[in-house]
């Protein structure tokens, strides 16, 4: 059985189908329209709810946030995330016939036309301005990376955004969502929750045991991949398994030089952790989908769903990163850059799972980046991305580790170009030259919707042109970027 | 009884400052939008039996159906019913203005994704999984895919036709200077965040209900009585708001309601067809793609005397609108510019693609931006700036005032928006920054551009251009008004309910707009061509004015004065120093017996073209504008980034600056995506394959520019408009040329601004590499 909040109904659910999408139980089965299809595939927003979850310390203080407020998209999400949860749709917002300050500010900025995206923009703030922090334009920006809207052109909903989140907050408010944290509190999450169609395991023991059980079920972790299976392909999920509430799994940490992150720990979770051991890694992760989907998706999911082009996997390839496999009864450590077998392959064997990613923390001497070009700067795919990972010894290459996405059936390193460019002085522009030369015939990329694949490999080269040029330039630095970081 | 003056009526409408006030009034849906009140038609609570509908299509773009095996459908889950071609009552054929648009494949398939059959079924799931199982045997025949093979097989949707004036042969040989152009031009998809949808309810015996999303309910109306073989008298189309038209919901609408209709009628429930949004993408006609060509002569000053313009539209695989879109493309290829000697052809390839549709803009941009390459060009060939050329060639005394399709230009206001613009946008002294910035950057280039827009303002088929109203005041003083129109964000009801107000002197908070209604007011045209304000705005008035007409005579009656001097103003009628309250006017009239209902009627006057001999004047006006766009590209990769953006754009007198700024912003950020980000992709078996919004990407909000000035030039309407203001839907879609043409003016200081670059449309990161290794071999 899952429990929740919906809005502020607790609603159990205990026989629905595994695959029902958060969105088609709010517009089909409880009349909640407010929330609207736009695209079913998690790239447009219009679906978006906010998802409140109590803080992680349990029994939270006077000054805390008692819920943390996330937006997500309820196109690509199953009932089976929402275990202990609230959510909120827009309906909630209005208090009697007041407009909560986020929908006053829409309004006055005449920030709707249209209005079928409308209430998923507010639904973005509104998890912007639970946060109670000041924001600026390229908060907002961020924070609403993943609502389109094809009518405005946007300038009123950025004004009415950063409007409403300077408004006074109102401190009833703080009351309100500690009852509900304690609410949420009160809702027991173990594997015998587990439905017909939906097991809820809590440990590796338990989960191990399901999948020995249900050898044909799905590891379901952020679904904002497997969803698509559902809504765009049409198959029937008939039987998941979450990885979403077994012990470990969630969890993030540091031990002596090495970051080990839980598989089922969100892009969102993360983001503060990485961003602060890895700072130049701060556009990738940006652009890494849009906030609603780094809300949901796993760092596990995108290494498991071995996309060739997910963003995550050629970064922690350059970063000489390991998955831990595990299987309930034992482990095995396996270098990424070895885990990618062929298109969408991976070496996991059948009742195996990702733990955690394993992840060497930089010495001062290495220079990290990662490099995305895509037609969109926000939320699209990668034609080409490339990670970089340098390490100088008194300007002489000592070690180059690299990660390729979108040119190859999988994500990809380059041998050649590693062992080329060690011993070279960096700042000598034969080393432009030979990693160009590599990297012309390294991969044979295809043409696809996204680039050809001539562009692919001027890219490779162009690319490797701008790193040599940022690392050498020092004092003189020229502009390589047509967005600066923010 | 004497009639109402005018002029008592233009004041009202002009100097009430009440009026003022409701130029800022929020959109009339706001609260229920932002409060997920609004309902559209998916939210409509489900009638009792309400079952779903799903299409089956077509996986290859040309062929001859032998065999469609339905088995396996009708053998799944839910499934009720199952169409095809075969089981349509009356006619097939529900092509707008000409025959080629089957409601579902009849016998041929014209483009890979060609609706072949419908399921019904209980879920819509069920009815989806349900359309995938046919088995559809076509024996394939030679697809046409690019305006290249068509132009080559001499396919075409509709004959070409050709515009001229002077002696272009004559000209080009007399011209000091010569050039040569060529722009492909990509289309683009709608991406309307509601997609198509339609629920048709059955009535008694054969009647029809239809809720749609719809830009034009009567064409709905017309196609559904005409696939189920009965009177229009039968049907009834409601449509209160869509989310999002752009005219991808002006024809393409009706074929989902006619399918849905269908069923209904078979099975006499209730069915909804609302299409996934990847069908919707497959399906539905897009923005033409054109493949352009142009020649021109001009002077050492860059001042051209002689063009010759070619436009190639790709229709796709029926006429549609194309007859009027690819006109629509010649009628904008001069721009703001005189052209002398000139001719321009444009050609209707029919290729085996979706068939190609209204899009904001209607051919407009499409033919718009051969203008402004052909004044790049000449800039480049003569040294220029581009905007020194560009003010040196617009219409005027000196140069001339004749298009070349023979209308006459009145009241141009080119000119003065462009030096005004110039200055506010601060342009010289941000040409000669850049020209600096780039000398001193090797790999980021800054380019800028001021591009104008004179767009013309009316349905080029004549008939259109009228429209109805049907306004109601009840007993307490509110009023309901009705119109041809329909509401799809662009805020027509909130301008219709100002009108309203203004006309009768009363609060906004009287007036309650309501959908769109085929029972309400009859044969109207679609809400298209910008006109939806002018024309309905103008019908609603033309009710209000009856109505105050006969409480007028009422009223100056009552009083023993003459009606010349009643006024409705500030909720009260008064005549000299007698005055009543709204309310009270409103119940005395009615106890008095005097109706309180009337319809109103509009036709746009002046029109006059002759398409034979292609002279006359198709267009009541024309709306004005110009943009300035800032760019910066990285040269290694082709990425850019729009930095600043500044625009000056003509709505005469503004009925809502907030709606009006609003329409502004939104075309350009549309009309910058349709030239940077927003690629279709076609593979070699004519499968669209930029099919989602994975794929295909619309501007995000990181792409509004940073710096974003949008100023209305405050001028009222020359033309007497309702409260002379301009239409705004689609002109200031095509300041976003300025965004194309500052990318080539970075990319042009590769070539130390000596050569045009070859920028092809959309410019993504892939096109702009190509333009520089273009530049750079031709250098």
């Amino acid at each position: 059985m899952i429990q929740f909040l919906l809005n502020d109904q607790l609603t159990s659910i205990d026989s629905e189908r595994a695959d029902l999408t958060l969105l088609n139980y709010l517009r089909d089965n409880v009349a909640l329209t407010g929330t609207k299809e736009g695209c079913a595939s998690g790239d447009c927003g219009a679906c978006t709810v906010v998802i409140a979850e109590a803080s992680q310390s349990g029994q939270s203080s006077d000054t805390e946030n008692p819920l943390s407020y996330k937006a997500i998209n309820s196109c690509v999400t199953f009932l089976s995330a929402l275990q202990g949860k609230q959510v909120i749709t827009v309906e909630q917002l209005q208090t009697g016939k007041a407009l909560h300050p986020v929908q006053q500010a829409m309004v006055d900025a005449n920030a709707t036309q249209c209005g079928f995206c409308t209430p998923g923009f507010v639904m973005s703030i509104f998890a912007l301005y639970q946060q109670n922090e000041p924001v600026n334009r390229a908060d907002v920006i961020t924070a609403l990376s993943g609502n389109l809207c094809r009518c405005t052109g946007y300038k009123p909903i950025i004004a009415a955004a950063i409007t409403a989140c300077h408004a006074e907050r109102d401190l009833a408010d703080m009351q309100q969502r500690r009852e509900v944290a304690n609410q949420l509190n009160a809702i027991n999450i173990n594997a015998e929750n587990s439905t017909d169609n939906l097991c809820l395991p809590r440990t590796r023991q338990q989960l191990a045991s399901f999948i020995k059980q249900y050898p044909n079920a799905l590891l379901v972790a952020g679904s904002t991949d497997l969803a698509l299976e559902h809504t765009q392909q049409l198959k029937p999920l008939k039987k998941l398994i979450s990885l979403s509430y077994v012990d470990g799994l969630k969890r993030a940490s540091q031990q002596n030089n090495t970051l080990s992150i839980g598989s089922a720990c969100t892009l969102g979770d993360i983001q503060a952790l990485m961003l602060e051991h890895f700072p130049s890694l701060h556009e990738i992760i940006e652009r890494f989908a849009s906030v609603p989907i780094r809300n949901q998706a796993t760092l596990g999911g995108n290494i498991a769903g071995a996309s060739p082009i997910g963003d995550m996997a050629p970064v922690l390839i350059a970063l000489n990163a390991s998955v831990i496999l595990d299987n309930g009864a034992s482990t095995r450590t396996v270098v990424l850059r070895e885990f990618f077998t062929a298109y969408r392959q991976t070496q996991l064997s059948q009742g195996e799972w990702i733990h955690s990613i394993e992840i060497p923390l930089l010495k001062p001497n290495q220079h990290l980046v990662a490099y995305k070009i895509s037609k969109r700067f926000e939320d699209d795919i990668s034609a080409v991305c490339m990670a970089l990972n340098l390490t100088l010894d008194q300007g002489v290459v000592t070690r180059l580790s690299t990660g390729f996405g979108g040119v190859a059936a999988t994500p990809a390193f380059c041998a050649d170009l590693e062992q080329e460019i060690v011993g070279k002085i960096w700042k000598k522009s034969e080393c432009v030259d030979a990693g160009k030369q590599i990297l012309t015939s390294a991969f044979t990329p295809i043409d696809d919707v996204r680039a050809t694949a001539e562009y692919r490999i001027q890219m490779l080269e162009n690319l490797w042109h701008r790193f040599w040029l940022e690392t050498n330039a020092q004092d003189n630095a020229i502009a390589t970027r047509v967005i600066q970081d923010a | 009884m004497r009639k109402l003056k005018e002029q008592t009526i233009q004041s009202a409408g002009k100097t009430d400052s009440k009026s003022m006030a409701r130029r800022s009034s929020p959109h009339e849906s706001a609260v229920r939008q932002v409060t997920g009140n609004a309902r559209y038609v998916d939210d409509i609570p489900a009638p009792a039996n309400l079952m779903h509908a799903a299409i089956g299509i077509s996986s290859v773009a040309s062929g001859n159906i032998k065999h469609i095996d339905l088995s396996q459908v009708w053998e799944s889950p839910g499934v009720i019913d199952v169409i095809t071609a075969d089981d349509v009552p009356g006619h097939i054929d529900i092509g707008p203005v000409f025959k080629g648009d089957p409601v579902l494949a009849d016998k041929e398939i014209k483009f890979h994704g060609q609706p072949v059959f419908a399921v019904l079924a209980k879920t819509l799931e069920m009815a989806k999984v349900a359309a995938t199982l046919a088995t559809i045997d076509i024996e394939k025949t030679a697809a046409i895919l690019t305006v290249a093979e068509a132009k080559e097989a001499q396919s075409f949707v509709r004959p070409s036709h050709q515009m001229s004036q002077g002696n272009p042969a004559l000209g080009l040989r007399e011209a000091k200077h010569t050039a040569k152009g060529t722009l492909s031009i990509g289309g683009q998809e709608h991406l309307y965040i509601e997609g198509q949808v339609s629920m048709a309810v059955p009535q008694e015996e054969d009647r029809m209900f239809i809720y749609t999303s719809s830009q034009h309910p009567s064409e709905v109306q017309k196609l559904v009585a005409e696939v189920l073989d009965i009177k229009l008298n039968k049907v009834v189309v409601d449509m209160r708001r869509m989310g999002g038209g752009f005219g991808g919901k002006e024809t393409q609408a009706a074929q989902w309601a006619c399918i849905a209709a269908l069923f209904a009628a078979r099975k006499g429930c209730a069915v909804k067809l609302r299409l996934p949004r990847q069908q919707d993408m497959i399906v539905t006609g897009k923005r033409h793609p054109f493949e352009n060509s142009f020649e021109v002569g001009f002077d050492d000053n860059g001042k051209i005397n002689a063009a010759k313009i070619e436009v190639n539209g790709n229709c796709g695989h029926s006429p549609d609108l194309s007859d009027a879109i690819v006109d629509r493309a010649m009628f904008h290829a001069d721009n703001t510019y005189f052209l002398e000697h000139c001719q321009i052809d444009g050609h209707r390839l029919k290729t085996h693609q979706v068939s190609h549709t209204a899009y904001r803009g209607f051919g407009g941009p499409q033919g718009m931006i051969m203008a402004e390459a052909m004044i790049d060009k000449v800039a480049r060939a003569t040294g220029k700036d581009p905007l020194e050329v560009r003010k040196l060639n617009l219409y005027g005394e000196n140069n001339g005032l004749t298009t070349p399709y023979g209308m006459h230009i009145e009241n141009d206001l080119s000119a003065e928006i462009i030096t005004k613009l110039e200055q506010s946008s601060d342009y010289w002294a941000r040409r000669a920054s850049i020209t600096e910035f780039n000398k001193s950057s090797p790999i980021i280039k800054k380019g800028l551009a001021l591009t104008p827009v004179k767009f013309g303002i009316s349905f080029t088929a004549k008939h259109l251009n009228q429209a109805g109203a049907l306004v109601h005041v009840y007993t307490d003083g509110s009023i309901q008004a009705n119109h041809g129109g329909t509401e799809m964000g662009q805020g027509l009801h909130t301008k219709i309910g100002q009108i309203v107000a203004n006309e009768f002197g009363v609060s906004l908070d009287e007036v309650e707009v309501t959908s769109t209604r085929t029972d309400k007011v009859p044969n109207t045209s679609p809400t298209a061509a910008s006109s939806g304000t002018d024309l309905n705005g103008k019908a609603v008035q033309n009710a209000c004015i009856a109505i105050k007409q006969r409480l007028a005579d009422f009223f100056a009656d009552s009083v023993n004065a003459g009606p010349d001097l009643v006024q409705f103003h500030d909720n009260k009628i008064t005549c000299g120093k007698h005055e009543l309250s709204w309310e009270s006017l409103v119940q005395k009239a009615y106890f008095a017996r005097v109706s309180l209902s009337a319809s109103g009627f509009y036709k746009t006057p002046k029109l006059a073209y002759d398409r034979e001999t292609a002279k006359g004047r198709p267009f009541f006006y024309f709306a004005y504008g110009a943009s300035v766009s800032e760019v910066s590209i990285d040269t290694l990769t082709g990425e850019h980034k729009v930095d600043r953006v500044d625009i000056l754009h003509d709505v005469g007198t503004s009925l809502n600056e907030g709606i009006d700024i609003g329409q502004i912003e939104g075309a350009f950020i549309q009309g910058m995506g349709w030239l940077t980000t927003e690629d279709l992709v076609w593979d070699k078996e004519g499968r669209l394959i930029s099919n989602n919004l994975a794929t295909y990407k619309i501007p995000a909000i990181g792409d509004t520019p940073e710096v974003f000035n949008v100023n209305l030039l405050k001028r009222p309407n020359a033309e007497d408009s309702i409260y002379h203001s301009k239409a705004v839907g689609e002109p200031p879609f095509m300041l976003a040329i300025s965004v194309w043409c500052a990318m080539k003016d970075a990319l042009a200081s590769l070539a130390d601004y000596k050569c045009d670059p070859q920028l092809e449309t959309p410019a993504t990161p892939e096109r702009v590499m190509a333009a520089i290794s273009h530049l750079r071999r031709t250098q």
